[in-house]
């Protein structure tokens, strides 16, 4: 444990580095770049608001900040998952010809997508400034659910790049997956509808609930939007997703390390 | 003196089948149909050393033979099938032509981060640039991307980070052959000073005047088996009237 406290201390310039790097060339495009990353959430926002809101009649109060907020927990975890399911084969050349831990490459992608989102959060704020939405002091905690859903991905990052090293058509199967995830957690539909749909003697809530996402999203709505601190069963729900899926990533990683040179 | 270098009974296999199963929809076919076959090549077969601190350490062998294979496994690059490689201190590898390189960055910034590669801080690197551009001698190309220049050139910058912050163990695969002879006479020089240091040196390479001028053992690869290990005159002169 301490050997791997010290090798991960060790390359932790090499990962900023890598972040770094990745930062420079997403946001050199035009001196815009920054403010580009701002807009373009609004302005989505805004497009998705009038469809929704407007032409489906959703009933549900400050529609673009409820989308946003939403978007930026969930597109997080989507950017991070999908990037780090190719990191490791892309680092082939590395891996073949240096030591390195190999979890730097999953890493790298998550962190990466991480500090995009914070970026990002400056649009929900924007955005919520539009909207009126009223201010709560409970948005200073905005970082805890984004500390579970950063735990979380990193554990499905790391399973994710595990698979597609021996089996390159996951990518294929995970871009289908996270489509129908993305419509499996409230993003564009209000949360109302969860419980209002029927489906037999089902609602729509008998499925989600199985979902660690819509705990992460409906989080961190609560405390930027709601004024509203979830209690202890929520963080409890929360806390144990994103530790087995850590633990579950990491094992699979560990396990199977040894053998990506053999097959990248 | 102590062991820097210890290995084990090391055997490596690598899988050679002609249609590998890399996705999931092959993986099932092949199931069902029984065919999910594994060749397996030995590129190592129990091969078994201790290299002291402070020794130069050649290995000789054909084409094929395993040299490399041994390097990556001792450099942590590849775990071996079965047995065990054990270093003590840092390592620098130069394995290949260019490791760790993006031949799309400068000069500039591939030091940097093959510095980081190696696990050295970025503070450390801005530090002994200078010194580093220096010893390659190019300081004429230092932003300019590495894509345009001449595999010589890439060889030098790759040998001066390597070694510009004195390792325990350096590992050195045939990269010395592509500098032109000059630069091969300052990197032997530079082997020999990190000699007098205490770094432990691991060499391969077809020159076999070059492993007589440098190296104080020698082990002899034949098709992943250790057909020779001991003093550098006794395995030369075997290897050369082979
Ligand atoms: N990743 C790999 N997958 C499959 N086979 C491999 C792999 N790497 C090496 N081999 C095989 O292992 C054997 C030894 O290769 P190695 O590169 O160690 O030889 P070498 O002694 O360095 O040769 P050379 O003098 O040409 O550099 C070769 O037959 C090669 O085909
Ligand atoms: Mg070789």
């Amino acid at each position: 444990m301490k050997a791997y406290l010290q090798t991960f201390t060790r390359y932790r310039h090499l990962l900023m580095d890598l972040v770094a790097r990745d930062l420079k060339v997403k946001y050199r495009r035009s001196a815009l770049g920054f403010l580009w990353s701002i807009l373009n959430p609004i302005l989505m926002a805004l497009v998705i608001a009038v469809v929704f809101s407007q032409m489906f009649k959703f009933k549900q109060p400050y529609y673009a900040s409820y989308y946003l907020t939403g978007a930026l927990i969930f597109n997080f975890m989507s950017e991070a998952t999908s990037n780090s399911l190719t990191s490791v084969i892309s680092g082939a050349s590395l891996i073949k010809k240096v030591y390195l831990p190999k979890y730097i490459f999953p890493l790298q992608k998550t962190v990466f997508a991480f500090v995009n989102m914070l970026f990002s959060l400056v649009a929900v704020i924007v955005m919520m400034l539009i909207d009126g939405v009223p201010f709560h002091w409970t948005m200073l905690l905005f970082p805890i659910p984004m500390i579970y859903v950063f735990v979380f991905t990193v554990g499905l990052s790391l399973l994710l790049a595990t698979l597609n090293v021996f089996f390159r058509d996951v990518g294929h199967l995970y871009s289908v997956f996270i489509t129908a995830w993305m419509y499996l957690t409230p993003l564009i539909y209000p949360e109302s509808l969860l419980t209002d749909t029927r489906l037999g003697s089902f609602t729509l809530m008998s499925i989600v609930q199985f979902n660690p996402m819509y705990y992460y999203v409906t989080y961190f709505r609560r405390v930027v939007m709601d004024g509203v601190i979830p209690g202890l069963e929520v963080n409890l729900i929360c806390a144990a997703c994103s530790l087995f899926f850590l633990v579950l990533g990491v094992w699979a990683f560990k396990r199977k390390q040894d053998k990506f040179i053999l097959y990248v | 003196m102590p062991n820097a270098i210890e290995v084990n009974n090391v055997t490596m296999k690598f899988n050679m089948s002609k249609d590998k199963v890399d996705s999931i929809k092959e993986y099932f076919i092949k199931m069902c149909k029984r065919q999910l076959r594994f060749e397996e090549f030995t590129a190592l077969q129990n091969v078994s050393v201790n290299i002291e601190k402070g020794d130069v350490f050649g290995i000789v062998g054909l084409n094929g033979s395993g040299k490399s294979t041994f390097l990556k496994v001792v450099s942590g690059i590849l775990k071996p099938t079965e047995g065990w490689a054990k270093t003590y201190g840092t390592i620098s590898p130069l394995i290949e032509l260019g490791a760790g390189f993006d031949m799309d960055l400068t000069a500039r910034e591939n030091v940097l981060l093959n510095g980081l590669v190696l696990g050295y801080t970025k503070k450390h690197m801005k530090e002994k640039f200078d010194e580093i551009i220096e010893f390659a001698e190019l300081q004429d190309f230092v932003d300019v991307a590495l894509k345009n220049f001449s595999s010589g050139m890439v060889a030098r910058l790759g040998f001066a980070v390597a070694t510009i912050t004195k390792p325990d163990i350096l590992i050195v695969d045939e990269i010395l052959s592509v500098g032109d002879f000059l630069f091969q006479q300052k990197c032997e020089e530079r082997i020999k000073e990190l000699m007098a240091n205490d770094t432990t040196v691991l060499i391969v390479s077809h020159s076999i005047e070059q492993i007589e001028r440098l190296c104080k053992h020698v082990m002899w690869l034949d098709h992943g088996n250790v057909k020779m290990l001991g003093d550098m005159k006794t395995v030369c002169d075997a290897y050369k009237s082979m």
